[in-house]
């Protein structure tokens, strides 16, 4: 094991290095080009196809999408597969810094790759007839840093883009980690427990009834109404006493949310939330399955399910009503529902 | 056949005075099919098989093929001249990548302006920093922040 003192002085010795000699864009900013690239990206901007627009809107002519910068020297598929060929034949050149640099981490055991950051900026627009070079340096090299895939290195590249003047154009800095398989903190399909409900006297009675998935709902002894969420006190009677009845599992969807943002790692995303209406007449506040932002309808009949999360949690979960039990016992039940 | 739909792009350039820190841009959900995934890595001149070959891609450990990042970050620049208009200037695109982009899932683009600066530059221009998400169905593809440039507009 040699010091990792050693390899970070090592990795230190390649900052500011330059990857290699200039790459030089085989075609000027063009037209054809341009075409192709806003027609997949489905860019219906007009400065882009149309010099007259690009004119109106202040520029001296057709540009180039600005995010389009690595395309114009991307080296393309013949220079690609003639350099896989070389490697597969062993011809390969003399390694440049930055393949020593992979090299050097492939040997420590950073041996996974992974792109993090690309930032972009852009001193001018790119016109039609530009001409581009760029120049890439090794910009950065952190120190071993943990990270959620695995302890690695953060590898930072920068790349000058000049024109035919000589002229900075833009810059690009590409951030890769490069990584250790399988020193991540967790395993990604381990995933972070779900939350914990705030247990109190008045609500553990329906957690405990889901772990033995039961769906259960509070009762008044006094007046017999029945109330969701728990509460201490009958609104209808003011009565302090009350116990629980089972509940048939049938309802309905009364409203639901789609929660996007933030998302936290417990719960799978796109996110239905539903507010579920009883046959009995409470309205619940429950996790669906079967039943996303594009098939959630209100009023659509759901029947409830349990999931066990983990040893201590299991929840309602409402799927949609698979035999149809038309007027299932809407019952008589005439409740205060929730608030 | 379009590989992107668009969602009405502006033809007019917004101006600073219209925009507010906390104006949100309209989502733009981006059906993440292959015919997106592979013309827009050819479009970049991105050759690499894991971004047009299925059966590689699976081979090479990954479950399908997957967007490029230069496919990203055009798709980012675009969402905010969607919004900006034609006589926005773009001055920095940064994004962070996360989950990937394989077909058949959609990506949700959501933006919020994060600042403005009202002389930004010389030729009386402001600019604007809007910060981009994109969320697919395995989590966040992209974070990013998009700085551009456009006409002070007047009233103000």
């Amino acid at each position: 094991m040699s010091a990792p003192v050693d390899l970070d002085a090592r990795l230190q010795s390649f900052v500011g290095q330059s990857t290699g000699p200039a790459t030089r864009g085989q075609d000027p900013v063009n037209q054809p080009m341009i075409r192709h690239w806003v027609e997949a990206m489905g860019d219906h901007n007009p400065v882009y196809v149309d010099d007259e627009a690009a004119r109106a809107a202040g520029f001296s002519g057709v540009i180039a999408p600005p995010t389009m910068l690595q395309a114009w020297i991307m080296r393309g598929l013949r220079v690609s597969q003639e350099a896989d060929e070389a490697r597969a034949s062993g011809r390969a050149p003399a390694d440049a810094p930055n393949e020593q640099l992979m090299g050097l981490l492939d040997r420590a055991g950073f041996t996974s790759v992974v792109a993090t950051n690309c930032d972009q900026h852009y001193e001018r627009p790119l016109v039609l007839g530009d001409r581009l070079e760029a120049t890439s340096t090794i910009d950065g090299v952190s120190t071993e840093k943990t990270t959620s895939l695995g302890v690695g290195h953060f590898i930072t590249t920068r790349i000058d883009f000049r024109d035919q003047d000589g002229h900075l154009v833009a810059t690009m800095r590409f951030r890769i980690l490069k990584f250790k398989p399988g020193t991540g903190p967790a395993a990604p399909a381990e995933r972070p427990k779900r939350p914990r409900p705030a247990l109190t006297q008045d609500n553990a009675f329906f957690f405990e009834g889901a772990k033995q998935h039961k769906l259960l709902i509070q009762r008044c002894t006094a007046c017999g109404t029945l109330r969701h969420p728990p509460r201490p006190s009958c609104a209808a009677c003011r009565s302090f006493e009350w116990d629980a009845v089972e509940a048939s599992g049938r309802g309905t969807l009364y409203s639901f949310v789609v929660n996007h943002y933030p998302q936290v790692p417990a719960f799978d995303y796109p996110l239905v939330v539903a507010l579920v209406e009883l046959d009995e007449g409470t309205r619940l506040v429950a996790n669906v399955s079967g039943i996303t932002p594009e098939t959630a309808a209100i009023g659509m009949a759901v029947e409830c399910g349990f999931e066990d999360f983990d040893d201590d949690l299991s929840l309602p979960v409402f799927h949609p009503a698979t035999a149809t039990t038309p007027g299932a016992s809407t019952g008589t039940t005439d409740q205060t529902g929730t608030s | 056949m379009s590989a992107a739909p668009s969602t009405g792009f502006r033809t007019t350039t917004r101006t600073l005075a219209e925009i507010e820190v906390g104006e949100e841009l309209p989502a733009l959900a981006l059906p993440l099919t292959r015919t997106l995934i592979v013309s827009t890595a050819i479009a970049s001149r991105d050759y690499q098989d894991v971004h047009h070959d299925a059966a590689l891609a699976v081979e090479r450990g990954s479950k399908d093929i997957f967007m490029n990042i230069l496919s990203t970050n055009g798709l980012v620049g675009r969402y905010v001249t969607d919004w900006a208009g034609p006589g926005a200037v773009l001055t920095d695109v940064n994004i962070r990548l996360g989950a990937p982009n394989y077909p058949d899932d959609t990506m949700t683009l959501t933006g919020t302006v994060t600042a403005r600066d009202e002389a930004a530059d010389a030729r009386g221009r402001g600019a604007v920093e809007v910060a981009v998400r994109g969320a697919n169905g395995l989590g966040d593809h992209v974070t990013g922040t998009v700085r551009l440039l456009l006409p002070a507009g007047g009233g103000r």
